[in-house]
């Protein structure tokens, strides 16, 4: 009979070690306030944090938070996809707009544009549409350069064979440049929706108003340690599974080869 | 290269100088019709008073925050807390980014959690960081150093994986110590992607630190920007966020031009 394979050799290994560690991170802390070598109004023991969930998914309205969330991401996600699809559409169809504007487009990307949220506090007020609008402004950059970045990436080879069925502008738009650019425009709008989200999150706590964002910032205010580490992790978990469902979804579009 | 543009030259009776730097002309027409109608805009009266403040009183604001000596003392501090955020931060993303991208067990046991936890939101860390580190700068700082480190630790981690492996067999057959396979193969090779990360990391720690000093502080820009909306000083808040852009903008290039990164030939 052959010898088991070692653990070390299997292709979870790295996977168990990994969490592994974190468990044993965990577990390392949870000593630690317990021996009063952390303080527990501090950091408050990981059992204590675990015991919390349920208490913020019912008490908190998490589902109710999590939907408000949602959906001005999906509102700004919209928004952020019509303007910077037809932005970058705008600037490939119009080579001396694109070669004045593009740079200026790179650079607003690399801006800090959150830090405008009091002004658009002071413009629209503390409601949805400031959450909205910051979220959309954030994301509009990075999908208007993967818009222009598919198009003009699209193959000679592909435009050739339209011009040569004669097809008018507007096919040679649908037929051959749009999809040929959709893998890139799709990366575009992954990066979009994730700028977006992280803009929404944070603006909802900064001001104090929505869904997730604002649930850590009245935990916090309440002084409920236990509760805002939980709120935490849970706005952790929701991110980790948008970042892997939009991926996954990236990964399907995305030509084969 | 796909077809584009109809818009390719100014017409023909456009001066020769258009003729010959169309962009620049481009550009031009573009910043004057953005200013004429902000202007417009400013005094049409569709806006409530100040929303949109006329550029005159925008760009006194301007003159007035940058002649005022108190304003560098928030800028010094600012500029304090991103210092200390980018090197506690940019140092310790090196570090894990060498010792994860330097073993294929290590990169995937634990890259994936860097991978996953990089693009949340890392503002709503900051009510942990204030009980951790108080209301002063510190909780700031933290901000900073944890916005920094995930661009820096995954951008080194995968410079690390493209290192030639020439290199390192060189380094290892000369019998180079840990710290020297660091300084005189890794370093120099990653250069690059050490520098990239570096500037993802400098922009999300701005964001970090000017978000942190918006929520709960009393010095710096940040706290400058949420008093001016608290005040309802209009002009001066958009004289701030014109001097933050100014800086984000230009230190991101800066580093970029010090790193060499302009020179890279794309090809």
């Amino acid at each position: 009979m052959s010898k088991p394979a070692p653990l070390t050799k299997s292709r979870y290994f790295p996977a168990i070690l990994g969490l592994g560690s974190f468990a044993a991170f965990v577990l390392v802390v949870e000593f630690l306030v317990y021996a009063d070598v952390l303080n527990r109004f501090i950091v408050p023991p990981p059992s204590e944090v675990l015991a919390a969930f349920p208490r913020v998914i019912m008490q908190e309205h998490v589902l109710s938070r999590f939907v408000l969330t949602a959906s001005e991401a999906l509102a700004a996600s919209v928004l952020v996809t019509i303007f910077g699809i037809a932005g970058g559409v705008l600037l490939y169809q119009f080579n001396l707009l694109r070669l004045a504007t593009e740079t200026w487009v790179a650079a607003v990307a690399a801006a800090p544009l959150v830090l405008m949220y009091p002004l658009y506090l002071v413009i629209f007020g503390r409601n949805a549409t400031t959450i909205v609008m910051m979220g959309f402004t954030a994301g509009l950059a990075p999908i208007i350069l993967k818009t222009l970045e598919g198009l003009v990436g699209t193959r000679r080879v592909l435009i050739n064979v339209g011009k040569s069925f004669n097809l008018t502008r507007s096919q040679q738009f649908w037929k051959i440049l749009f999809p040929a650019a959709l893998p890139t425009i799709f990366v575009g709008m992954r990066l979009g929706l994730i700028f977006a989200l992280i803009n929404i999150v944070g603006v909802e706590y900064l001001i104090n108003f929505g869904g997730l964002g604002q649930l850590i910032n009245e935990l916090a205010e309440r002084f409920d340690l236990a509760g805002t580490y939980a709120a935490i992790c849970f706005v952790i978990l929701v991110s980790i599974i948008v970042f892997m469902l939009t991926e996954r979804l990236e990964r399907w579009l995305r030509p084969a080869g | 290269m796909a077809e584009t543009g109809r818009l390719t030259a100014p017409a023909a009776y456009a001066p020769s100088w258009m003729r010959e730097h169309p962009v620049t002309a481009l550009r031009i027409a573009i910043i004057i019709t953005v200013l004429t109608g902000w202007e417009l805009l400013a005094r049409s009266g569709w806006l409530y008073r100040d929303v949109v403040p006329s550029l005159l009183s925008i760009g006194r604001a301007l003159y007035e925050t940058l002649s005022d000596p108190t304003f560098y003392l928030h800028l010094t501090t600012t500029f304090y807390e991103i210092g200390l955020a980018m090197v506690i931060g940019g140092l310790s993303g090196l570090a894990v980014g060498i010792l994860i991208g330097g073993s294929k067990l290590m990169q995937h046991a634990y890259e994936p959690f860097l991978y996953y936890l990089g693009p949340c939101p890392k503002i709503i860390f900051f009510p942990v960081m204030i009980m951790w580190f108080g209301v002063g700068p510190g909780s700031k700082i933290a901000m900073g150093a944890i916005s920094c480190f995930f661009p820096v630790a995954l951008n080194v981690a995968g410079g690390m994986r493209e290192i030639d492996k020439v290199l390192i067999r060189v380094g290892r057959s000369f019998r180079a110590n840990t710290w020297q396979m660091v300084t005189k193969i890794y370093m120099p090779a990653m250069r690059h992607p050490i520098i990239n990360g570096m500037r993802l990391g400098l922009g999300v720690c701005l964001i970090g630190t000017l978000l942190a000093e918006t929520k709960l502080s009393n010095r710096g820009i940040g706290f400058l920007v949420i008093q001016s909306y608290t005040l309802f000083n209009m002009p001066q808040m958009y004289s701030l966020l014109i001097v933050l852009f100014v800086i984000a903008i230009g230190a991101n290039a800066l580093i970029g031009r010090l790193g060499g990164l302009d020179t890279i030939r794309r090809t």
